[in-house]
């Protein structure tokens, strides 16, 4: 049984960090919010440009993912800003101490200064700061890890080295016991049938095929059609035929498990094993989604070396090809362009993205991390009021 | 370099294996973690697909262990496969796919 060492949360789930965060609630606080965790350095600031003139879908999706940011088992401590009387972030701060976790809200109003804001939000950091700082680690297994599989900045090679060698450490994850949430409905389309093949029952295979119906419809709205856009002309001339071919080289990120629960975007999985989540294929979007659904780890699979990093979780960042490790290796953690030159197979480099996700368990930084490249952004799906 | 192959299949049922660099026709194609070897025909640009078995005409295209597509003519091995010899699978085709798989 693979183990780590992390930290266990009132509530009983275990981090791989112990992060203390400053959140908005609203776009208007999002200067405040970065100006606030500059004031006491170590905290991080989790800033977005949601929270307002949001249809009511809208709004419960973002209160869904500020929730599950700020009470995320990697977050020690988490300070909302947010703003007049009908603010979201004394009911959100309510909610999560009740599940036991250390948050505070402070909410502008007619009666405080910024000044005054500024400097009770200061004083409350540095005290969660202090009490993080003296918080113990403690022994956790895998079974209670849970992975996010993403993609960004993917060309010719992700298909065939970097997203099958993470769907075979997904494998070896959930045969292990843990969890995998593998995401980006868009970039299921085209092989929608072949994962729904994989669900546990009918249920799973109906929710499945009814996510990426929906998706597809809201593209439609805006008069584009994937499945006749794709592939595109620079995937054929990279070697792609079809679309279904495209699809399954995204979704062999999540390897050949059975298909075990599909969840709405930041929602958390009931289940273990292979798990879907309902997210755009937009990174930042996806990884917040994934983070905000519990994952303390995400897997993300790169031929153009996209930075992108997340403020909560460690983003596990895989090369496709040698090039790209050539040129940035600074960004890259695992280099599955190997696979290419012959020097390992496909499994070898899904056992060294494994032992990668351990050491990143055990709080060892990933190049994001490194860089503080800590991206957040929340999925919308209608026009802003 | 310890290159000793090159083309890789992504998984052990697919008819096609990938060319991992550009290999021209004439040249011997050899697999990761297979000894049979096949002569290739024609050029197949790197990332491109070739065929390792004989494909029949609306024959299925597997890779990753999955049917990527439909041959639109017989495909001999040491061939190129592509968008000349492949279509997608129509609407229909994926449902009864669909069908054809049992729940555990």
């Amino acid at each position: 049984m693979k183990t780590f060492e992390g930290y266990r949360r009132t509530n009983g789930s275990i981090g791989v960090r112990n992060h203390v965060i400053t959140i908005n609630t609203v776009g208007e606080l999002a200067g405040l919010t970065k100006k606030l965790a500059q004031m006491v350095p170590g905290v991080i600031p989790v800033a977005h440009q949601a929270g307002k003139a949001q249809y009511p879908e809208d709004l419960e999706q973002t209160i869904r993912t500020l929730k599950g940011t700020a009470g995320h088992p990697n977050v020690s401590a988490a300070l909302f800003l947010g703003m007049g009387e009908d603010d979201p972030a004394e009911e959100i701060v309510e909610m999560l101490k009740e599940e036991g976790h250390h948050v505070h809200a402070i909410t502008f109003q007619k009666d405080k200064t910024i000044s005054e804001v500024l400097i009770e939000g200061k004083q409350w950091l540095e005290e969660a700061l202090e009490r993080s700082r003296s918080q113990q680690k403690e022994s956790a297994d895998i079974t209670e890890l849970i992975i996010g599989l993403e993609c960004g900045g993917s060309d010719a090679w992700s298909g065939i080295t970097a997203n099958p060698a993470i769907g075979a450490c997904s494998d070896s994850v959930v045969r292990d016991g843990g969890t995998s949430i593998l995401a980006e409905t868009t970039e299921a389309i085209g092989a929608e049938h072949i994962l729904a093949g994989r669900a546990v029952d009918y249920e799973v295979r109906e929710k499945f095929l009814k996510i990426v119906k929906d998706y597809e419809e809201r593209i439609k709205e805006t008069g584009e059609d994937i499945r006749s856009a794709n592939p595109t002309p620079g995937n054929m001339a990279g070697g792609l035929t079809t679309l279904e071919e495209k699809s399954l080289g995204c979704i062999k990120k999540g390897g050949s498990s059975t298909l075990m629960e599909v969840i709405a975007y930041a929602e958390k999985p009931t289940k273990k094993g292979f798990v879907f989540m309902d997210t755009p294929g937009y990174d930042v979007e996806s990884v917040a989604g994934l983070a905000a659904g519990g994952a303390q780890i995400v897997l993300f699979s790169t031929g153009k070396g996209s930075p992108t990093g997340s403020p909560i979780v460690p983003v596990i960042k895989i090369g496709t090809n040698p090039k790209l490790y050539e040129i940035m290796s600074e960004h890259i953690d695992v280099n599955a362009g190997k696979i290419i030159e012959g020097l390992n197979t496909i499994e070898e480099i899904g056992e060294e993205i494994y032992t990668k996700v351990m050491e990143a368990a055990n709080g060892k930084l990933t190049a994001a991390e490194h860089h503080k490249n800590q991206e957040f952004a929340i999925w919308r799906l209608a026009q802003t009021m | 370099m310890s290159r000793i192959f090159n083309a890789l299949k992504l998984n052990k049922d697919d008819n096609v294996a990938v060319a991992l660099r550009t290999i021209k026709a004439g040249e011997d194609l050899s697999i990761q973690g297979e000894t049979a070897t096949i002569k290739v025909m024609v050029d197949i640009p790197f990332g491109h697909k070739i065929a390792t078995d004989l494909i029949q005409k609306d024959g299925k295209i597997i890779k990753y262990g999955e049917c990527m597509g439909i041959s639109t003519e017989e495909i001999e091995p040491g061939y190129h496969v592509h968008v000349f010899n492949v279509r997608g699978l129509k609407e229909d085709e994926r449902l009864s796919a669909l069908q054809e798989v049992r729940l555990p």
